[in-house]
């Protein structure tokens, strides 16, 4: 066989070699080349409807399997349209490989047609990026990319491709090294460091874990598990973060922030050490800042370490791999636990009491009503069919955060939400993303009204690719979520968060080829999703819930996270409109 | 308060644009940067100014520190190191003040650039400090212009730049053609 091949072959061996097995794009004219050799090439492309989705999708892909997951777009508009599902990688930490086309080398700077200056708009809605206008390079960049994406902190690296680069031939021999002198990623955490921070974890008096994202990232969740049953230490686990440890674990306590529970939030503000672990204090999770865990000292293990110091000083900062520094840090607590142990078993022990005691003072219970199914009873449902094991991807919004509250997760990998960009239209191309890696897996896809129109077009992948995504509409005829601010916080004056002309649901279905079905009883939701899932192939369900529920408890903006309001201030307002 | 940054980074299409960006990206206002090949000509050393709030530095570091081709990002503000800009300056003269600006302009070691019946181009270099005086002081003899290097900055202690190694890669098979 000769080895003389043009670009976009070369790219598509490297992109096998590196075990990528689907890649989510849209084509366009300058990535022709590329789609003419995945015409009769074993890796598969998946076709989405957007190209947005197509980011979002790999990134679901990601998300549930740890492995890198490909997006391709054509130049210009392909490539703009990638940007939000690049900044939520980012934003979130997860491998991606872009891939986009760019009008030939030596148009570029032409304003030719369908060029963007992809390099430039991505610089910051990535981890690094590439634009390769010289075939030699191709290959090596594809592994770096790979490398840049997977190691370290993770996120998206998009490499722009020239049409000139796709189409030109060269002598291709596999690459079995990369160069990235700049590039050092510390793993190992300090020996001296790992010690010290076992030595405060005994000596502490009301020890708190706060697990992130950098846990699942790592691949921590069986260490977490360890230190926390070693340590037997209250555990919450951020949004990001949710099934690090098992919902069912005797020490999860829940989500702590804006929307977790009284207990979360009372524990991280009277603990006297917080052992955070994989997580970047985002406000989200502080409240504010000056007032957050003011009585703790605080343990900082993350692999990046512009997160140590960067919101709240670490007092005992540890640079490091999560799943290698706790490995080490459970073997050290175990060694010091005969000697160090007892020493504060009674504190420990009165601590929780006080954590149970808030538990027991404000449980996260869902609510019922006999004429209204009510979001929380929805959310209750689905996690009694998903029992800690099914696949849930979500959108943004009430939902998402009534599903954070009431959905257990048991393993990791399993929550996929948008968390620090928050982007609307995720949930239904992360589903068919992680639906894609996980054909046998039950996936829900729980969106709100609003979100599920911003993502509608990927109907038609799901659809297409017969995947048995369960889709289901927590339908408030609202943009919840920001009624819910404009309720509390703007005098219930209601503007442009009603959504109107919502399409029928089982006409829509009907229309793509599938099945979908409308609830508003209580006593149907059950076997409405039962029909869901025993249904083969994707299913819409739209299930009609109480419009004007807001979602509890809530840290108001700027206020600390112990300061939470626990119910409605007041009698839910129905406007006149 | 301002803070001097030396950075070495690979020179590679954008990296000025990696490094402006994300300066302005993280809020730190950029109040000099110069930026050349080094003897190596694969890697570039870019000499910064910004001005942070004193708490922010080690941040200001970490940020610096992350893109993939920046090799090492080093505070220079308190450590050993020789700081210089260089100013060229434009002054008008007039047959009566043309003597008395070659002596100032000795006072500040300052060469003579250029020199015609309208006035000199003369060229400076030094701290800061120095050369705002000496801007202040030709401004008396009537019209200047100004034009600023920035700063460049060189550290005096050997720190050791220590390079990551090259990755291997341990490859699977390639995807069969179906
Ligand atoms: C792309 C995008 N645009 C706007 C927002 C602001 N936003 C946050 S939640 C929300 C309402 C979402 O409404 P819906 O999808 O119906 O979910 P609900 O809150 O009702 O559960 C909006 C508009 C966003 N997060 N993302
Ligand atoms: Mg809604």
């Amino acid at each position: 066989m000769s080895n003389t091949m043009n670009g976009a072959r070369i790219l598509l061996e490297c992109l096998g070699r590196e075990g990528v097995d689907v890649i989510f794009g849209y084509p366009g004219g300058v990535t022709l080349p590329l789609y003419d050799v995945m015409y009769d090439h074993p890796i598969r492309h998946v076709l989405v409807r957007h190209e947005e989705n197509a980011c979002f999708a790999a990134s679901g892909y990601a998300r549930a399997t740890g492995k890198v997951g490909v997006a391709c777009a054509t130049s210009g508009p392909g490539a703009t349209n990638l940007t939000t599902g690049l900044v939520d990688c980012m934003m979130d930490s997860i491998p991606i490989v872009a891939l986009t086309g760019q009008v030939s080398s030596k148009l570029i700077g032409s304003d030719a047609f369908q060029e963007a200056d992809t390099f430039g708009i991505t610089r910051s809605a990535t981890k690094h990026n590439y634009l390769v206008r010289d075939i030699k390079e191709l290959a090596d960049t594809v592994h770096e990319a790979f490398h840049i994406a997977s190691s370290g902190r993770p996120g998206p690296v998009l490499i722009d491709i020239t049409k000139d680069v796709l189409q030109g031939q060269v002598h291709y021999t596999p690459i079995h090294e990369i160069h990235l002198p700049g590039y050092k990623v510390v793993t190992d955490g300090h020996a001296g460091q790992i010690r010290r921070a076992a030595q405060m974890m005994w000596e502490a008096r009301r020890p708190y874990v706060y697990a992130g994202g950098g846990i699942i990232a790592a691949g921590a969740h069986q260490e977490l598990r360890e230190l926390v049953e070693t340590l037997d230490a209250p555990t919450v686990c951020t949004l990001m973060g949710l099934g690090a440890l098992p919902g069912s674990h005797p020490n999860f306590i829940s989500m702590p922030g804006m929307h977790g529970s009284y207990a979360s939030n009372m524990g991280m503000s009277d603990c006297d050490l917080l052992i955070a672990l994989g997580v970047r204090f985002d406000d989200r999770v502080t409240g504010r800042l000056a007032s957050f865990a003011p009585h703790a000292k605080v343990v900082h293990v993350d692999i990046d370490p512009a997160e140590i110091g960067k919101n709240r000083t670490a007092d005992l900062p540890i640079v490091g791999d999560a799943k290698k520094v706790l490995s080490k840090m459970v073997r050290v607590l175990r060694e010091l636990e005969p000697e160090m142990a007892g020493a504060h078993a009674e504190d420990r022990r009165a601590w929780w009491r006080q954590v149970r005691g808030w538990q027991e003072e404000h449980p996260l219970e869902p609510v019922f009503s006999p004429d209204e199914i009510k979001p929380q009873h929805l959310m209750h449902e689905i996690n009694r069919i998903s029992d800690g094991k099914a696949i849930v991807s979500t959108d943004v919004g009430q939902h998402q955060m009534w599903a954070a509250q009431f959905i257990r997760f048991d393993e990791p990998r399993l929550w996929l939400s948008s968390g620090g960009l928050g982007s609307m239209g995720f949930g239904l191309p992360a589903a068919v993303g992680a639906q894609m890696a996980h054909p046998d897996k039950t996936v829900f896809c729980v969106v709100g009204d609003g979100g599920f129109q911003m993502a509608l077009p990927e109907v038609a992948t799901l659809a297409n690719q017969g995947l048995p995504v369960k889709v289901i509409i927590m339908n408030n005829g609202y943009l919840g979520m920001v009624r819910q601010w404009q309720d509390l916080f703007y005098q219930s004056r209601l503007s442009a968060v009603q959504i109107e002309a919502f399409p029928n649901i089982e006409l829509l279905a009907a229309a793509y080829g599938i099945r979908g079905r409308i609830v508003d009883k209580p006593s149907e939701l059950a076997g409405a999703l039962k029909e869901a899932m025993e249904t083969p192939g994707p299913f819409l369900l739209d299930v009609h819930v109480t419009p004007f529920e807001n979602v509890y408890p809530m840290v108001p903006a700027g206020a600390a996270i112990n300061e939470m309001v626990l119910a409605p201030p007041k009698p839910v307002p129905v406007p006149a409109k | 308060m301002l803070m001097t940054i030396s950075l070495l980074m690979e020179n590679k299409p954008g990296a000025l644009m990696r490094v402006t960006g994300l300066l302005s990206q993280r809020g730190y206002n950029i109040e000099s940067l110069t930026v050349a090949r080094t003897l190596d000509p694969t890697l570039s050393r870019m000499t910064i100014t910004v001005d942070v709030d004193a708490k922010q530095r080690a941040q200001v570091i970490k940020q610096m520190n992350k893109p993939v081709n920046v090799l090492q990002a080093t505070d220079l503000t308190d450590a050993p190191a020789v700081l210089r800009e260089m100013v060229l300056l434009r002054v008008r003269a007039t047959m009566e003040n043309r003597t008395a600006i070659l002596k100032e302009a000795e006072i500040f070691g300052a060469r003579v650039v250029d020199s015609s019946v309208e006035g000199f181009a003369l060229e400076a270099t030094g701290d800061s400090e120095k050369l705002e005086e000496f801007i202040a002081v030709m401004e008396t003899y009537g019209e200047i212009e100004v034009t600023r290097s920035g700063m460049v900055a060189v550290s005096l202690e050997a720190k050791k730049l220590r390079l990551a190694p090259p990755i291997p890669k341990a490859h699977g098979e390639p995807a069969v053609p179906r």
